[in-house]
């Protein structure tokens, strides 16, 4: 559905993406994380011809984008970071001039707007954009970028300023359009990325840091370590004599950084031997924030 | 075409419900009235002051007025509505892009020329208006009052003022391509004028010159004739054209 390859983009002598590479697949939620300042915007600006590539390409539906010419955009419903609109209208007058911009048939408008303002639920609010909510104007930015049934859904930080409600209101819209439309969205909340993706890429410094499925991304740190917890306080010192390269966290619980699957086997045949209860071992895996501080070097 | 009409008319709604259309009326219909009011008032006010010009030596005689007195105005006051006019247009296009309004009608798919073409047309269709309105009052009063046929080229002297302005108009929007915000815009059209201004005080130079239309006015009395005009018709619809070719050109560049 969308595909960039080699692209970059410099501002000056600032270079914000360097040979960036990445595809999304049709249907995929694709989470596109990284710092404030990583180049998120500047990518999807990019994508949308709003912005002028240095060098690279970006097709989407197959078709390349040209800078300045939007007819790739008739793909893409676009939902900026903070969405600003024509605030002497109201939601309905302004879906009804998006409808007729994009070129949607006269008879499909006003039941499309009334089913999207119902979706975003902006029912109540038939009055002047103008006194509008930062959620509300959100809410509103979902209903123009879906209103002509996108191919690709871009959506940039659509939850960073919202609160927990808001947030979840957002997340489940975009996992219900999911079924016919294909979505990127930027974010820097890993929890609504771990909620909602299916793929994720990070960007880092203008460059792709990693991307896969959120399983391959937490595989890439295979055997992050193990933990155990016993039951009695007296087995403590059984096991710290027997693996004592443990960091021991409270009273009956030890951290085993950097093992692996194997080692924990050991421990447990150990335990085993030694008539040790164990009231937990479990390996640790990487959580994605522990892998965005890794590579963001914090 | 749909696309382009219902911009226009999203704009047309801007000029409603922003107030701006009530502004512009109320404005070009009081220099409208004011013409021939200020005409009507200049013996009034010549009797006023008689006895103090009296005690400075001077003395006054009947003083005539008539519709030549009005139109006189006319040519003073539509400048002002002129600045007016386009203070209130010098962010069509800048507010526009600074707020980011457009960039969901730019992912919409809607083409960047039309989204000029639209403006532009609402700036010209809304001065067109507004000018044309203001010269039939003056015009309206100048016939109740006294006689219009004493003025030579009336209707073609207003058309060269109305040209300028229209030049104007497009000199400012193709100064948005460039520029990022509405004073720059005005700052930058304003020194194209005087730029033009001065030049045409080079006699040889000034014929040539979309300034030369300002002062049309002096056809009115019979002082010069239309051929002196007609090249200054023709460069200013020219650079018209081009104001309108460079505002595409630039605003299809720019990085929104």
């Amino acid at each position: 559905m969308l595909t960039l390859s080699h692209v970059s983009k410099s501002f000056g002598n600032h270079k914000i993406i360097q040979d960036l590479s990445f595809s999304v697949k049709e249907h995929a939620i694709y989470g596109f994380i990284g710092q404030n300042g990583a180049g998120k915007t500047t990518t999807m600006k990019m994508i949308l011809g709003l912005l002028k590539a240095d060098g690279g390409e970006i097709t989407v539906h197959g078709e390349t984008v040209h800078y300045g010419q939007n007819k790739t955009n008739q793909y893409i419903g676009y939902l900026p970071d903070v969405p600003e609109f024509y605030g002497f209208l109201t939601p309905a007058e302004y879906l009804t001039l998006c409808g007729e911009i994009t070129g949607m048939e006269k008879r499909e408008i006003k039941p499309r707007v009334q089913e999207m303002i119902r979706l975003v639920g902006l029912e109540d609010a038939n009055r002047r954009i103008h006194g509008f909510s930062r959620g509300m104007k959100q809410r509103l930015g979902i209903a123009q970028a879906l209103l002509n049934h996108p191919k690709l859904l871009i959506c940039d930080e659509p939850t960073s300023a919202l609160d927990p409600a808001g947030r979840k209101e957002i997340l489940d819209v975009l996992m219900a359009v999911r079924e016919y439309t294909t979505i990127l969205f930027s974010t820097h909340i890993l929890s609504d990325v771990e909620r909602i993706c299916d793929e994720i890429a990070l960007l880092h410094e203008g460059k792709l840091a990693w991307n896969g499925t959120l399983e391959e991304v937490k595989h890439m740190r295979k055997g992050s370590g193990f933990c155990v917890e016993v039951c009695r306080e007296k087995d403590v010192a059984l096991i710290r004599e027997r693996f004592p390269e443990g960091r021991q966290n409270g009273t009956t619980e030890f951290v085993y950084e950097g093992k692996t699957e194997e080692d924990m086997s050991e421990m447990m045949r150990f335990c085993l031997e030694q008539g040790i209860f164990l009231q937990r071992i479990e390996m640790i895996e990487p959580t994605l924030e522990n892998l965005f501080m890794e590579v963001v070097g914090r | 075409m749909r696309a382009f009409l219902a911009f226009m008319k999203k704009e047309w709604m801007e000029l409603v419900r922003t107030g701006k259309l009530w502004i512009l009326l109320v404005v070009f219909v009081l220099f409208g009235i004011m013409n021939p009011a200020i005409a009507k008032l200049i013996p009034w006010m010549m009797e006023m002051f008689e006895e103090s010009f009296a005690q400075m030596g001077m003395s006054i005689s009947e003083v005539q007025v008539d519709a030549l007195t009005s139109w006189g105005q006319f040519y003073k006051n539509v400048p002002m509505a002129l600045v007016v006019f386009l203070l209130m247009f010098s962010g069509t296009m800048t507010s526009e892009c600074q707020k980011g309004t457009l960039i969901p009608i730019l992912t919409k798919g809607m083409e960047r020329w039309k989204v000029v073409l639209a403006k532009t047309s609402m700036a010209i269709g809304m001065w067109t208006i507004c000018y044309w309105m203001c010269y039939a009052i003056t015009y309206g009063y100048n016939w109740y009052f006294w006689d219009n046929g004493i003025a030579h080229h009336p209707l073609f002297a207003a058309f060269c003022l109305y040209l300028a302005g229209t030049w104007l108009i497009t000199l400012m929007l193709a100064a948005s391509g460039f520029l990022k915000s509405n004073s720059a815009v005005l700052i930058a059209a304003g020194a194209v004028f005087l730029i033009c201004y001065f030049a045409g005080m080079v006699p040889k130079f000034g014929t040539y010159l979309p300034t030369q239309l300002l002062g049309a006015g002096n056809l009115l009395s019979g002082a010069g004739k239309i051929e002196e005009y007609l090249w200054a018709i023709a460069v200013t619809g020219v650079l018209g054209i081009l104001n309108l070719a460079v505002s595409v050109i630039e605003f299809d560049r720019k990085e929104i």
